[in-house]
């Protein structure tokens, strides 16, 4: 078997540094997707609402927060408050604030998407039944929006899991940056530690990431019946 | 439809104004803390690199370590201050100066003019300029009379090409975009030498056996230093005076030898540290 350096991950501290970075990744990621799911339903009723007003300022903030890039925002609220209002946040708040704003804007336009795709039919023929309003959403329309919602969520809690390997640039120590010092301090002793750190990162990630997807897999399976 | 469109782009356009007068007009003037408000808060926040070995990295341990590392705790220890160190990328060390979210950035920090608009540099510890490494049997000494046939390697973007390109255009370069395929192309014999920063080719000829450093001083010498807010005078100050203090008791010199050495060898101790700068 070739050298991939995995013993570098044995040395001292180095594989308890690297799962204290993936949780320092999992905490931001968990704590902005907990209030991005709610915030973001709020926002996508409300942009799938006939009212104008509401939805253009959701739309202006969904283009806001789309068009530019993470690595932008987080040094808008990283060093940009500090510039414009003398606050200063730490790197992990900083992070949770840009993944809270960004994840609360593409789940509301996952959940708007998935509101307008229940055709005018479905309304009518229940109410046509009989049914009340609220019996209406409750039996025939959100059964079939959250359907639709779960897989398109799964994959962005998944994407926002990965993009937090971008924190290291406002000073956020996480898995990712971790694993380059790890690599850096070893140049000189295990030139091929790369590979097997990138790998041990590879696994990690795929290990958070994968029990989400089974999760989704089993809500989904559980609906069905 | 249009409505709403409409309503959508008259909205977009203030808010990117907003934005726009927020962060540009608006900006604090005094974005940092001065030497008192340092000393009172019993902490001092350096920003290092956490991933260039030698100058700065974390051990296996977690701890900070490197040639920067050394001269921060000295810091810490003569502030008697407790150290809060930063993890800074290259690209955002101006940045956590300008917002004063750290002090003092020690990450290998290259003065030059430009960085000198924006942020205030304290006295030299520590040379850099560029260097040729070539194999051991076909040395290049020299650039003057170059054989237009041969090549040298340079990696894209960098000072080093720059410098060629501006003061030998008859060298013929072969470009290569990393350090892993430019260290291919020398292996291979692509091209007869290897020009980048002294740093890493010294780095190189002594990691890798039958390669010498011909050149290992050209261009324009650059120098490394600590750097502080712009307008930071009393932290600016007190650095200046204990860099000058410790030149007289060769503290740099002792830098190298502990965190340098096993990299560069003893041979170019007094051409990479800067010990004693004179008094003004």
């Amino acid at each position: 078997m070739p050298d991939l350096g995995f013993e570098v991950l044995l040395k001292g501290r180095n594989f308890a540094r690297i799962l204290e970075g993936l949780g320092i990744a999992l905490r931001v990621s968990m704590i902005s997707v907990a209030m991005s799911i709610p915030f973001g339903i709020l926002l996508g009723i409300l942009a799938a609402w006939k009212n104008i007003f509401a939805r253009a300022v959701i739309r202006c903030y969904l283009e806001f927060v789309r068009i530019m890039p993470q690595l932008v925002l987080l040094f808008l609220v990283y060093f940009g408050t500090t510039r414009a209002f003398g606050w200063n946040l730490s790197g992990e708040v900083a992070s949770i604030i840009v993944f809270t704003l960004w994840g609360t804007a593409e789940m509301s336009d996952l959940v708007r998407g998935a509101l307008i795709s229940i055709p005018a039919h479905q309304y009518e023929s229940a109410f046509s039944l009989g049914l009340t309003k609220s019996q209406v959403y409750q039996y025939v329309i959100l059964p079939q929006t959250v359907r639709r919602l779960l897989p398109l969520s799964i994959n962005l809690i998944t994407r926002m899991i990965k993009t937090t390997s971008l924190i290291l640039m406002i000073g956020v120590v996480e898995v990712l940056k971790v694993a380059q010092q790890i690599i850096e301090a070893n140049r000189m002793s295990s030139p091929n530690a790369a590979f097997g750190i990138y790998l041990t990162v590879f696994a990690l990630y795929f290990l958070a990431c994968w029990p989400i997807s089974l999760f989704a897999k089993y809500l989904e399976k559980r609906q069905v019946c | 439809m249009t409505r709403t469109r409409n309503f959508t782009r008259i909205l977009l356009t203030i808010t990117l104004l907003t934005l726009l007068a927020l962060f540009s007009g608006a900006a604090f003037a005094a974005n940092y803390r001065s030497l008192d408000q340092i000393r009172n808060s019993g902490v001092i926040n350096i920003g290092v690199f956490s991933d260039k070995n030698p100058f700065g990295y974390v051990d296996e341990n977690g701890d900070y370590q490197g040639y920067d590392v050394y001269f921060a705790e000295r810091i810490g220890k003569d502030l008697a201050l407790k150290i809060n160190y930063v993890s800074t990328e290259a690209a955002n060390r101006i940045e956590y100066l300008q917002t004063g979210k750290v002090d003092i950035i020690l990450a290998n920090f290259t003065v030059t003019p430009e960085r000198a608009e924006v942020v205030d540099f304290a006295l030299p510890y520590m040379n850099v300029a560029l260097g040729v490494v070539s194999h051991a049997d076909n040395a290049v000494n020299s650039l003057e009379n170059w054989d237009s046939n041969e090549r040298i390697i340079v990696i894209s973007g960098t000072t080093a090409e720059d410098y060629l390109i501006k003061n030998y255009p008859n060298i013929p370069l072969q470009k290569y975009d990393s350090y892993a395929t430019a260290k291919n192309a020398l292996e291979n014999r692509n091209a007869i030498a290897w020009a980048n920063d002294n740093t890493e080719v010294i780095a190189f000829a002594i990691q890798n056996n039958g390669y010498t450093v011909g050149i290992p001083s050209l261009g324009s010498q650059d120098t490394i230093a600590p750097a502080v807010s712009k307008g930071n005078e009393t932290l600016l100050n007190w650095l200046n005076d204990e860099i000058r203090k410790l030149g007289s008791e060769r503290f740099f010199h002792a830098d190298y030898e502990a965190t340098l050495v096993s990299t560069y060898g003893l041979e170019y101790e007094d051409s990479l540290v800067i010990d004693g700068i004179k008094s003004e």
